[in-house]
């Protein structure tokens, strides 16, 4: 037994790092999707009238805030293989909740901070039915969707809440000074870095792709699975909610029904950026990619005048190409692998 | 992961491009146009209604497209797919970078746009709302399509007509506290007892705007008051159940009813006798106002104070009221003749 593992990894050659470093990190997914972002910018800036303007960026850049943010959670969470699509209506909880608290007198920064706390709540009670009771997360948050959405439309109804404090909602909309980089980005960078951190440096982060590529493997090894997943949609609650206060003092309007359908296109956004909605594959960087290519796309197309139907059509087979693109090279993949080792280890599974 | 991802990675960055230079190309033809301006100033108008596919605001649109090209502005129409709150914002925002000479909006929420559309007339662009006003403070004019005095006015006016008078009538509201709906009932009230002495409002009964509901109040309405010669029903959802109910019922022609639907929803009933007339607003004087409006701004021929006088093509000639706001003008009355012409 012994003798065995000492001489397999001296015969064993693995394709996937027979390369140098540079070579593999360059010949990635999210090399692939970053390449992209740069080639549609470079010929949106060179066609499309205005494009090139440092105000598009700022337009954009306020525009994505709450999908980047928000997809950074979801990363790590479809890496675990589970999904979350109660995002949105967190949103909207969170939104209310700000809104309702700051009419009744309680100034932003505390209203947010219950605000947030009511997101982490939310996240939480997902977290409780996935890993607790057991149910599979898009069940769960499907009716959280539900719930979450009900509830910010009840508590607040049809009305609007829209007299917030003008220092906050400035703030939203400011930009860092001499850049036309928005100063919500300071607040992305910072989480971005911290949920890069935590995915691909921590023990906790290997335990997040551990039990996306197989679940009870990763619990023999020692992963404590439910309490990750746990930790995950709690943290998915938090942000989402963060990113609803944002939400709200940039539009200065708290309402029920803020940022509906916005789940999707995160997980889009996310699955655009190599994230295998299968689980065990993806990163952070990629991620943010994906943001920004679906975001300068639309961006570039609106202002070459094309309407937002065939703007969804364009982001739309993206996808389906990017999906279906890994499927195929992934099968590639296999097959080059078959053929040139006969009793090599079995592929990693891919999408 | 090897070669061929980039290939593939490098070959869907290729179709993108190539689609989004061929889009850029066709853009950039339409986009002269909408710089070019003019001597009376740059006339490129775009509208950006609620959402796209919506057939009350492709009425108003098309309304606005020919009162523009009555002038020999440029029309455009932009817009999102739904009516989320903020999804027109980066609609506001391309069409500031683009440098239209004015945008005609119907808002889906009033407080989301109002940066954006600030953002734009600090660069010059001309706001006018329609249908659906921001705050005040974010637009230039209100093109608005009804007041509650003119609602009321013209039902009651309707439902006199058709029962000759005098006789009693109901109400069948949407919720009991729908706002809307209670200042119209309460200033019906007030016509009534100035103009109409011999007619009898004997009950106001809410169907909630829930069609089975509305279709219930209307049967328990007729049985209920057996002399009953009249219904208004000041709300689209109430009308048209009632009409379902009325139009295969023994009341069918005997009973009147009146009150605000769409001609695409009252179409049968009015074909089929159940129904004479009922009233809304013409949705697409409404969009060909505000396109003339925004002229007017553009051109400088008014500021959007109290007292502007504009002129309107076909409409006529319109002053500014209180708080930026044009007032269309009395409902619009469809009838069999009519309703023909109407695809909303």
């Amino acid at each position: 037994m012994t003798a065995d593992i000492q001489h397999a990894p001296a015969t064993r050659s693995y394709r996937d790092y027979a390369q140098p470093a540079w070579r593999r990190l360059l010949f990635t997914r999210e090399a692939a999707i970053i390449a992209l972002l740069a080639i549609v910018y470079v010929v949106a800036a060179v066609s499309v009238r205005n494009f090139a303007a440092p105000i598009t960026i700022t337009y954009l850049l306020l525009d994505v805030a709450t999908i980047l943010l928000i997809a950074l959670p979801m990363t790590l969470i479809i890496i675990t293989g589970e999904i979350d699509l109660s995002v949105a209506s967190v949103v909207g909880l969170s939104s209310v909740t700000l809104g309702t608290l700051h009419q009744a007198g309680m100034p932003i920064e505390a209203a947010g901070a219950v605000a947030i706390l009511v997101g982490a709540v939310a996240g939480a009670v997902n977290g409780f039915f996935i890993t607790v009771v057991g149910l599979p997360s898009l069940a769960v948050t499907i009716g959280t969707l539900a719930l979450f959405r009900g509830l910010a439309v009840g508590l607040l109804g049809t009305t609007a809440v829209t007299d917030f404090t003008e220092f906050w909602t400035d703030l939203a909309k400011s930009k860092i000074p001499g850049t036309p980089i928005p100063s919500v980005m300071v607040l992305f960078v910072v989480l971005a870095i911290v949920f890069a951190v935590l995915l691909h440096l921590t023990p906790f982060g290997r335990g997040v792709y551990a039990i996306g590529l197989a679940s009870e493997a990763a619990r023999f090894s020692g992963v404590r699975v439910e309490r990750t997943k746990f930790i995950l949609f709690v943290l998915s609650g938090a942000v989402s909610a963060l990113a609803g206060i944002y939400y709200t003092l940039r539009f200065g309007s708290a309402r029920g029904d803020n940022a509906t359908g916005l789940e999707l296109s995160v997980i889009a956004a996310v699955l655009l950026g190599g994230v295998s909605i299968f689980g065990g594959r993806g990163n952070i960087l990629g991620v943010i990619a994906g943001v920004l290519l679906i975001g300068i796309l639309g961006s570039a197309l609106r202002l070459a005048n094309v309407t937002s139907d065939v703007i969804n059509i364009i982001t739309g087979a993206l996808l389906v190409a990017s999906v279906v693109s890994t499927s195929v090279l992934a099968w590639i993949h296999r097959k080059r692998i078959g053929a040139g080792i006969k009793k090599g280890p079995p592929a990693p599974a891919q999408d | 992961m090897t070669f061929s991802t980039k290939r593939v990675g490098a070959l869907a960055a290729l179709a993108v491009s190539v689609a989004l230079v061929a889009t850029g190309c066709a853009a950039s033809d339409g986009g002269d146009g909408g710089s070019g301006g003019g001597d009376g100033g740059n006339l490129a108008i775009t509208f950006l209604p609620k959402n796209l596919g919506n057939p009350y605001f492709d009425t108003s649109d098309a309304g606005g497209k020919a009162a523009i090209e009555e002038f020999g502005g440029t029309y455009a129409e932009v817009g999102p797919t739904e009516a989320a709150p903020d999804a027109q914002v980066s609609f506001i925002n391309t069409l500031t970078q683009q440098g239209v000479g004015g945008i005609v909006v119907s808002a889906n929420d009033p407080e989301a746009i109002c940066d954006a559309l600030n953002e734009a007339r600090d660069n010059g662009i001309k706001v006018v709302t329609f249908d659906s006003d921001t705050n005040a403070d974010c637009r230039d004019l209100f093109i608005n399509q009804a007041t509650a005095d003119g609602i009321a006015k013209v039902e009651v006016d309707e439902i006199a007509k058709q029962i000759g008078n005098a006789g009693q009538i109901a109400i069948l509201s949407a919720s009991a506290n729908a706002t809307n709906q209670n200042a119209w009932i309460e200033t019906m009230k007030t016509y009534l007892a100035s103009d109409y002495p011999d007619i009898e409002l004997v009950d106001v009964v809410y169907g909630d705007d829930d069609d089975q509901t509305s279709f219930d109040k209307t049967a328990a309405l007729l049985q209920t008051y057996p002399e009953l010669k009249g219904i208004i029903s000041p709300t689209t959802v109430g009308i048209a159940a009632a009409a379902r109910y009325l139009s295969t019922s023994a009341f069918k022609g005997k009973v009147a009813l009146t009150g605000l639907g769409t001609p695409n929803q009252m179409r049968d009933y009015v074909e089929d006798g159940t129904v004479t007339s009922f009233a809304l607003w013409n949705p697409g004087d409404l969009g060909y106002l505000a396109a003339y409006a925004a002229k007017a701004l553009i051109e400088g021929d008014i500021t959007g104070a109290e007292g502007d006088t504009f002129d309107a093509g076909k409409l006529g000639s319109y002053t500014v009221g209180a708080d930026g706001a044009v007032l269309l003008g009395d409902p619009y009355v469809f009838d069999k003749d009519n309703i023909g012409d109407f695809d909303f």
